[in-house]
């Protein structure tokens, strides 16, 4: 089996005096996107934010493409080729949609194909593309956050619960488009709330709880089993269609 | 396009319209809203980089009054040795004697800014209690250490021949210098503006003021932009301090700690880590300082105060307030 692009082992993060990962063993494959689930509180965000260095792990290994990531600091880590979406979308309000979009693009202005496939994506991010970001809808903000993850070739996204609070048409307009950014073999790893999101989405799967991961596998494999699913989530994915 | 919001412009036009109809008198009231707009640029100068440093990092910096202090000595030393061509009788050499002055205040002023982040603000980032204390005590001591190198006397800082005295216009006079203050505090909003918003250390800047963590998981180092825009700032105060001077024709050692309720005032009312508000908070203090100083001089201690209550009662955040998330 190929090597996972992503791979946490036995990390643990404290914030202040909680204990919040107790110990995090789970791999992302190569050019998949992996579901990350859990019931609130389990540690799915925490998790995220300490793989991209936001808080630091206190111990345990965290590999990217082979090399060990747990002791770089952000900018370091996000230098090597990892964007992130942040739940809450951490959209520059007072830049306008360019902007923000030139700001995402490190290796110089985005790419004009890029773009193209942003505005096919999202065809409100040309509508105002000179607008301020504080002035669009929230669905909008989301599709802003999600452009300028994917605005350059990126090998790592992290998404942290994209659908949350949107509008049933805009999430499923997003779900579409993962559903294309996964055909360009982009690795994403993505907190969700939302089952059928995460089921029509996810390629493999991670469930959380309590900071450890209690179960991974194939997401085919926990959608097709309401057992499974009512223990690990409490609830069956067919409730959430 | 983000839709300007003109109204705390229009408020500066309005109070320049009010202060006439009082007046009556235009000459008078072009005479004051000139001193007004050169005091006013000269307090956005010494506080811009303030407000940027605020908005970018959070840090409360009560020593950026010894930039503006260190600034005006330096720019006093330099006009002193520079006494030939700053009293020659032309254009030309006294510019170009304010001009060496004027960038060896900013130099000397960013060399300090950069001791002071590295020594004194770096091991503090995060703490305000600590902040406040230890820029304070900065502060003192820097200011024991001009009286060292410079002595405790008031020191006289003459201007360039060609830019003392006034320009009659039938009855209205109008300093020369402070036309050079308000080209120069013009030049830099401009720079600053252009800066902010066509470059991308600019957009970073402006980014990390809203949201640092978002900038630096994006892959920048929002610390090494810090230290950049503190060691401006510290050059932008060092440059106002040098150009202040000038403009009170004297200096004692706490020029920089007189300012800084000043430029506090107009970097809450223009809104913390707003360039645009600092701009227009600045104009609006010169202004008011000047035409209630003419009008009714026994209240013009507690103008600003007052000034800035009402403009916090208008907009609780400043005239530009700052998305922060």
């Amino acid at each position: 089996m190929a090597e996972p692009l992503l791979a946490l082992a036995g990390v643990h993060t404290h914030i202040g005096q909680y204990h919040i990962l107790q110990g995090v063993d789970f791999a992302v494959p190569r050019g998949e996107l992996t579901m990350l689930l859990g019931r609130n509180g389990a540690g799915k965000t925490t998790a995220l934010r300490t793989i991209l260095g936001l808080w630091r792990a206190s111990a345990g290994s965290i590999r990217l493409d082979g090399a060990e990531i747990a002791n770089e600091d952000t900018p370091t880590i996000a230098g090597r080729s990892v964007a992130y979406v942040p739940e809450s979308m951490g959209i520059f309000a007072g830049l306008t949609v360019r902007e923000n979009l030139v700001l995402a693009a490190r290796a110089g202005p985005p790419a004009a194909e890029r773009l193209e496939t942003i505005f096919r994506f999202f065809p409100p991010m040309k509508k105002f593309w000179d607008l301020a970001a504080g002035n669009l809808s929230g669905g909008q903000k989301q599709m802003l956050s999600i452009s300028r993850a994917i605005v350059e070739p990126r090998k790592l996204i992290l998404i942290d619960e994209p659908t949350k609070g949107l509008a049933p048409a805009i999430i499923q307009n997003l779900i579409e488009a993962f559903a294309e950014l996964k055909r360009t073999d982009t690795t994403i790893l993505m907190v969700e709330q939302n089952f059928h999101a995460a089921r029509s989405l996810g390629d493999s799967v991670a469930v959380m709880d309590a900071g450890r991961i209690v179960h991974a596998g194939r997401m085919a494999e926990l959608a097709a089993d309401d057992a499974l699913q009512t223990k690990l989530l409490g609830l069956s994915l067919e409730a959430h269609q | 396009m983000k839709r300007a919001d003109w109204i705390p412009v229009g408020l500066t036009a309005a109070i320049a319209i009010a202060a006439l109809a009082f007046m009556g008198n235009p000459s008078t009231w072009l005479t004051l809203s000139i001193a007004g707009l050169a005091m006013g640029l000269l307090i956005f100068l010494m506080a811009s980089g303030l407000t940027l440093v605020f908005g970018l990092m959070d840090v409360m910096n009560f020593a950026h009054g010894v930039f503006i202090a260190v600034g005006a000595y330096v720019g006093a030393s330099v006009m002193k040795y520079l006494a030939a061509p700053a009293a020659a009788d032309s254009l030309l050499e006294n510019l170009g004697a304010l001009l060496c002055a004027a960038l060896a205040a900013a130099l000397a002023a960013a060399l300090l800014g950069w001791f002071f982040e590295r020594v004194i603000i770096r091991p503090v980032y995060g703490q305000h209690l600590k902040q406040i204390l230890i820029t304070t005590g900065g502060l003192i001591v820097a200011e024991q250490l001009i009286v060292v190198l410079w002595g405790p006397d008031l020191v006289p800082m003459q201007r360039p021949t060609t830019l003392r005295g006034a320009f009659l216009v039938g009855d209205m006079a109008i300093e020369k210098f402070r036309l050079v203050a308000v080209a120069v505090g013009l030049v830099v909003f401009v720079a600053m503006m252009l800066l902010l918003n066509r470059t991308k250390i600019g957009l970073l800047i402006r980014a990390g003021v809203e949201n640092k963590e978002m900038v630096e998981a994006m892959g920048y180092r929002i610390r090494r932009l810090f230290v950049a825009v503190f060691v401006a700032g510290s050059a932008l105060a060092g440059l106002g301090g040098a150009l202040w001077g000038l403009y009170q024709e004297s200096l004692t050692v706490h020029i920089g700690a007189q300012m800084m309720v000043l430029i506090f005032i107009v970097i809450i009312i223009g809104g913390l880590g707003s360039v645009g508000g600092c701009f227009v908070g600045a104009l609006l203090v010169g202004l008011v300082t000047n035409y209630v100083g003419y009008l009714a001089p026994k209240v013009a201690l507690g103008t600003n105060i007052l000034l800035m209550v009402l403009i916090l009662l208008w907009r609780p955040q400043g005239l530009y307030p700052v998305s922060k998330s």
